[in-house]
């Protein structure tokens, strides 16, 4: 992006020509500083941010100022903390949304691992592993209630073989949302575990081995370093879905009880009790817990090395 | 730290990738404080070697002896050997004191110790003031001088170096080799070492194997390698540049009387030829000049292109029959000027003209054991 376009100087401009020839033409200037015509290219996409995020975000915001009910400004937020039962939804679905994101980080790091070079069948594995990302939290919750339910296969098969007497409870509490989330939310951070991990270049831990580091050693401290800065984005990214969790906290969860997460009180408030207002107040909390949990993990990420990895991939 | 050794014994190392053979029984006997160099063109399997014998590629055949104990079979991180990675693969995310002193954290040494021997090798290799830099920030010379400290703090029993300055540029290629060679003089460390140019792997080896599509072509010292090359493939390598068809017209013993296209030439034979035999010549360009003026009795060229090389000329000439000839000379010749070529008969060399077929290109399904294979050819 360095091309000038060489203008004949207008008769009678020679100040101003010499002038240019001291310093670099603006063209090159802001080439300098990344600014030349590749930019119109973030054009679609700063359009789409502004329309279908900025624009719903900030009317939101406005509109959770304004209560129907009155009280003055914050009298949405003043409602929803000092209600302990609207109060909870927030631990109840941070306690749901951080472990099924790091249960989904941990369980990614093993099995991309074991999966990144090549092998036969690679595809086929690959294949059932990012499966359920085509199933739909929805056909989810179905299989789950089939298979785990009170008469689903699970407990039959364990009455059946008298393993247990009472069938297991492991749908309509946190269990079976926690199911649904890990089944769904998996692929993603495999997906993503595995092509960070497929950067890292192999060389490294054989070098690392050729240094005397056994297997446990390279790991720890070649792969992981190389790999933690993609496990805070993973993470990140498998909170975010976790936390925004709506129908399997309803399908397969217990909605009034352990399960009450703060989506489904936002929607009772939006489409049940048509109070828009406090809805979207509901909803600009959810906004400010994930920022502060995902800056608090970016700070973190902040510190690691994050460079090259020499990969090629 | 490591345990010195007297010989390290490659016994008929082979690998195949899946029915291609990129490294064909290779057989080599290697003393403790040598310095050996395995050369030859990209593919030909050097890395190969290299990888097999550091742990990192198992062996489809053969076996690997240090004092008579193999160890083809122990894990990368147990034989200690050190190995400078071609990409130099330093680890992106540690200071260059972090690297080198990885290897000697892995093991774990005493913290005074890690710091005494760091900087020790830090300052081998001139790189003490930029300890705190991570390798990202290095130039490519550098980097490569970290790759070496990391792998020498460890006094490893082996090094191997993959093709470790073909990365760098042509001066600081030229520093970094005389650097190594005073490496090892001043550690003694048992060097293997990869390279395809053969102007390094004779100044800083002890002895060299030449290598072709995995086939060991000759083993020898830069000097027997540089002046009897083996076969005309070495030859080739070693920077005989012209190959020319003759007929033998007479033998006593090596020494071969030649028709080159009508001019009569002296010759060394490599191989059992006799009168008759079609054979070809192999001359350096250097070893070939034009005979001063008078009635010379050479070979008859017309010279077709000249370049200007600082203290000489390089010349390509061509003969009676248009087959093109390559010589140097002091004084600059004009294109179109005749010559009369000559050369030392010690140095003309003659060869059978075919290459035996066992190390052509394609060894389609050759199994470890399997038919009988061309040996090693050792003058
Ligand atoms: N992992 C591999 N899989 C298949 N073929 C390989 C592999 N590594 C090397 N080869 C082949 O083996 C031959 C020798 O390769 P290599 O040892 O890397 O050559 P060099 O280092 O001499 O350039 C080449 O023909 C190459 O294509
Ligand atoms: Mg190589």
């Amino acid at each position: 992006m360095t091309r000038v376009r060489e203008h004949p100087p207008p008769p009678g401009a020679a100040p101003r020509a010499s002038a240019s020839r001291a310093r670099p033409a603006l063209r090159h200037r802001l080439a300098e500083r990344g600014v030349d015509r590749t930019l119109l290219l973030l054009a679609p996409g700063a359009v789409f941010l502004v329309l279908l995020f900025c624009y719903p975000f900030l009317y939101g915001l406005q509109l959770s100022f304004q209560p129907q009910r009155g009280g003055g400004a914050l009298a949405n937020y003043r409602a929803f903390f000092g209600d302990p039962y609207l109060r909870e939804t927030v631990w109840i679905t941070l306690g749901l949304a951080v472990p099924v994101a790091l249960v989904n980080c941990l369980a990614a790091v093993p099995v991309a691992f074991r999966t990144r070079g090549p092998f036969r069948g690679r595809r086929l594995i690959t294949t059932l592993l990012v499966m359920p990302i085509t199933l739909g939290t929805v056909l989810t919750a179905q299989g789950l209630l089939g298979y785990l339910g009170p008469g689903g296969w699970l407990n039959k098969t364990l009455l059946a073989t008298g393993i247990t007497d009472t069938p297991l409870e492991l749908v309509h509490n946190y269990w079976g949302v926690f199911a649904s989330l890990v089944i769904t939310g998996f692929p993603f951070s495999y997906l993503l575990t595995l092509s960070y991990l497929t950067g890292i270049d192999p060389g490294l831990e054989q070098a690392a081995a050729t240094l005397g580091a056994s297997k446990r050693q390279r790991f720890r401290h070649v792969t992981l370093p190389l790999l933690a800065p993609g496990l805070a984005v993973t993470f990140c990214l498998s909170f975010v879905l976790a936390f925004a969790v709506f129908p399997s906290a309803q399908l397969v969860g217990d909605p009034r009880g352990e399960t009450h997460v703060i989506s489904i009180e936002a929607y009772q408030a939006a489409f049940q009790k048509f109070d828009y207002s406090l809805g979207s107040a509901i909803a600009m909390v959810m906004a400010a817990v994930m920022t502060a949990v995902v800056l608090v993990v970016l700070a973190w990420r902040s510190m690691l090395y994050r460079g090259a990895t020499g990969g090629k991939g | 730290m490591m345990s010195r050794f007297s010989t390290l014994g490659l016994d008929r190392v082979s690998r195949d990738f899946g029915g291609h053979t990129a490294l064909e029984e290779l057989t080599l006997d290697i003393a403790g404080g040598e310095f050996v160099a395995l050369l030859g063109p990209s593919g030909c399997g050097k890395s190969t070697a290299l990888n097999c014998l550091a742990g990192l590629l198992p062996l489809t055949g053969g076996a690997i002896l240090l004092d008579g104990e193999r160890i083809d079979s122990i894990a990368p991180e147990r034989r200690g050997f050190g190995m400078v990675f071609q990409n130099y693969a330093l680890f992106p995310h540690l200071t260059v004191r972090g690297n080198v002193a990885f290897g000697l954290k892995m093991a774990r040494v005493p913290k005074a110790d890690i710091v005494r021997r760091t900087d020790r090798a830090l300052e081998t290799v001139q790189l003490t003031g930029h300890a705190h830099r991570r390798p990202g920030q290095l130039s490519g010379g550098q980097q490569q001088r970290v790759a070496i400290a990391r792998a020498i703090v460890l006094e490893p029993r082996l090094v191997l170096m993959d093709e470790p300055l073909s990365n760098l540029d042509a001066s600081l290629r030229l520093e970094m080799r005389t650097e190594i060679r005073r490496l090892h003089q001043s550690l003694g460390l048992t060097t293997v070492y990869v390279t395809h140019d053969q102007e390094e792997a004779l100044s800083l080896a002890d002895r060299l194997v030449v290598l072709r599509d995995g086939v060991t072509q000759q083993i020898g010292t830069p000097g027997e390698v540089y002046g009897r090359p083996a076969n005309r493939y070495v030859a080739a390598f070693m920077g005989y540049r012209n190959m020319l068809d003759v007929t033998v017209t007479a033998a006593r013993g090596a020494r071969l009387s030649l028709d080159l296209a009508g001019a009569r030439i002296t010759g060394l034979g490599r191989a059992p030829l006799s009168a008759g035999d079609r054979a070809v010549a192999a001359l350096r360009p250097e070893d070939l000049e034009p005979a001063a003026d008078g009635p010379a009795r050479g070979i008859p060229a017309a010279v077709e292109v000249v370049e200007y090389h600082g203290r000489e000329f390089a010349v390509q000439a061509r003969l009676g029959d248009g087959r093109p000839v390559h010589f140097r000379t002091a004084r600059r010749p004009a294109p179109g000027d005749a010559v009369e070529l000559t050369a030392d008969p010690e140095r003309v060399l003659v060869f059978p003209p075919d290459v035996p077929a066992a190390l052509g290109a394609s060894r389609p399904g050759r199994r470890p054991g399997g038919s009988p294979r061309l040996r090693a050819v050792t003058p």
